[in-house]
């Protein structure tokens, strides 16, 4: 394990309500620094709800609310002097459909640069620079160096997926959250955005929800079990898959619900 | 045999028939008025078209000459009317569909929206007769007719616009958020340019709705007469009152005994031949847009 096991994300009896329908019950989990996570579980279970409370996205939805805490890396992200600006930037989400913005690869990539960008940072050299280094990162600089210009919604849906993954990285985000990042693509797909999460896993703290078992099971080295809002097992991934200690959790992965 | 027609089945094909012609013989029957009229106006106004008449000015008492101080005034009143409603609808419609919680609040403009998008014409003139003309004392005048025309298509161009921002795919305004950008970063970087085209398609149909009106500029502003020199581009100072081509066609056909036949027809002409070039030029530029853009 190339990491230290430090706690990067912990959160605490967290509860969350789309208007009267609670989606977390008392959720305490501590997702550990540099590793990859998964967080599996049944539709509707919460998982991809509490992937969202890490970068606070859900409260553009209206009608949620939340108790408890969410510490990332030690700060409460709902303490009043949390920047939501900041927030995201450390804390990056990809998406289940791949959503570059229709414009071009090169301005995809420093889009968040320019968003926050100012001085010296939005220089020709340092975005060319930063466009390098990240599309280098996610294996792409190669097949799109001389297509930089072109409109990153005719990439192929693999290259838009790592396009988007990119574009999280000039803004150095400590943490990514995947919501289902293969389930649009191919199995060539899937396993190139596996190989890049095991990549970029060390330096940045990953997290993923998959409906695919099998995919948690290959490419994840914690993972949580989550049903009806609820944490259920929270173990290495390969106890949990080899010996669960609940029976729920036995039943999820032997496929009797689900 | 296997899978022979039945009668059954048979009456039933005879009824998808008969029920395909019924509904493309309505549809196709909306051809049938506009090319009538169309066809009655032109047919009339002939005598007079030229394009004299849309220079010359208005001779022998209004009975015979051309509609050059009309037309002026009613693009005055448009553009006047547009560059009040125009700004403030799109930001409105911004406000309403970017920023807005569904609170009581926001409740209350979206019902004033709606409603002020029912209200009758006339109703309008009304209502800027009291506010514009007198309460706020700019009289009878260009500016008064403008801002009420601008009251008037306000609603239609918040409604249009909001229709063209939640156009705009949510996972655009998701990707924007994920790296932390505001909400007016993400309006001005993903959610305009991308909406552009409908957000000007509903504009510029609101220039030929400002255009036809009559009601509104009646009370407010047109008046029948105006002496303008022939050709004269400013001819109007905005606190006096203008000619408009609705309220001309209006005066034409009633007001003014003796006047030649095909005159009032010609306007008539002149006025349906603005809208439709208007209306045109929406669906040339929102095809080009489009053809721009891909997602």
């Amino acid at each position: 394990m190339s990491a230290s096991s430090q706690p990067c994300i912990t959160t605490r009896d967290l509860n969350l309500w789309y208007a009267k329908f609670q989606a977390l019950i008392n959720v305490s989990v501590d997702i550990k620094e540099g590793l990859i996570t998964s967080l599996i579980g049944p539709s509707g279970c919460g998982k991809t709800t509490l992937l969202r409370c890490f970068n606070r996205v859900n409260e553009r939805y209206g009608y949620v609310t939340t108790t408890g805490q969410i510490r990332i890396l030690g700060k409460n992200i709902y303490d009043p002097d949390v920047s939501l600006i900041e927030l995201r930037k450390s804390v990056g989400m990809v998406f289940q459909r791949p959503n570059p913005l229709p414009i071009s690869v090169y301005e995809n990539v420093v889009f968040g640069l320019r968003i926050h960008g100012e001085g010296d940072v939005l220089r020709r050299a340092s975005l060319d620079q930063a466009v390098e280094t990240a599309l280098t990162e996610v294996g792409l600089w190669n097949d799109l160096k001389d297509r930089l210009d072109a409109k990153a919604t005719t990439l192929q849906l693999e290259q838009q997926q790592k396009l988007c993954i990119a574009r999280l990285l000039p803004l150095k985000p400590r943490v990514i959250l995947m919501d289902e990042p293969c389930s649009a693509l191919d199995v060539e797909g899937t396993r190139a955005i596996e190989e890049l999460m095991f990549g970029l896993k060390g330096r940045y703290t990953i997290l993923i929800v998959t409906h695919n078992m099998a995919q948690a099971r290959r490419a994840s080295d914690e993972c949580i079990f989550m049903l009806l809002g609820e944490r259920v097992e929270h173990r290495r991934t390969e106890d949990l898959f080899l010996a669960p200690g609940n029976p729920r959790t036995a039943e999820y992965i032997e496929g009797r619900y689900g | 045999m296997m899978f022979a027609i039945t009668p059954h089945v048979r009456r039933k094909q005879r009824h998808e028939t008969i029920a395909k012609w019924v509904f493309f013989g309505m549809a196709a029957s909306m051809i049938v008025p506009l090319v009538l009229i169309i066809g009655y106006l032109v047919e009339r106004a002939w005598p007079s078209l030229s394009l004299g008449f849309l220079i010359d000015v208005p001779a022998r008492g209004m009975k015979e000459g051309g509609v050059w101080p009309a037309l002026v005034g009613t693009i005055y009143l448009v553009v006047l009317s547009l560059a009040v409603s125009a700004p403030v609808g799109v930001l409105a419609a911004v406000y309403l569909n970017e920023y807005a919680r569904d609170n009581w609040f926001n409740r209350i403009i979206n019902l004033a929206v709606i409603n002020l998008a029912g209200v009758p014409s006339i109703v309008h003139a009304l209502f800027g007769l009291g506010a514009f003309v007198y309460a706020a004392r700019f009289g009878y005048s260009i500016i008064s007719a403008s801002l009420t025309l601008a009251i008037m298509t306000l609603p239609v161009i918040i409604a249009s616009t909001r229709e063209a921002l939640a156009s705009v795919p949510r996972t655009f305004r998701e990707a924007c958020w994920n790296v932390g950008a505001t909400r007016w970063q993400t309006i001005k970087a993903v959610v305009l340019p991308n909406s552009i085209s409908g957000i000007l398609t509903g504009i510029i149909l609101q220039v030929s709705r400002a255009a036809g009106e009559t009601a509104p500029i009646m009370f407010t502003g047109a008046v029948f007469f105006k002496a303008v020199q022939k050709g004269d581009f400013f001819p109007y100072r905005l606190h006096e009152q203008c000619m408009a081509l609705s309220m001309h066609l209006y005066t034409l056909s009633t007001q003014v005994p003796g006047v030649k036949e095909s005159v009032p027809f010609a306007t008539a002409v002149l006025l349906l031949g603005a809208v439709i070039l208007v209306n045109a030029t929406a669906i040339i530029l929102r095809g080009y847009l489009r053809a721009r853009k891909k997602w």
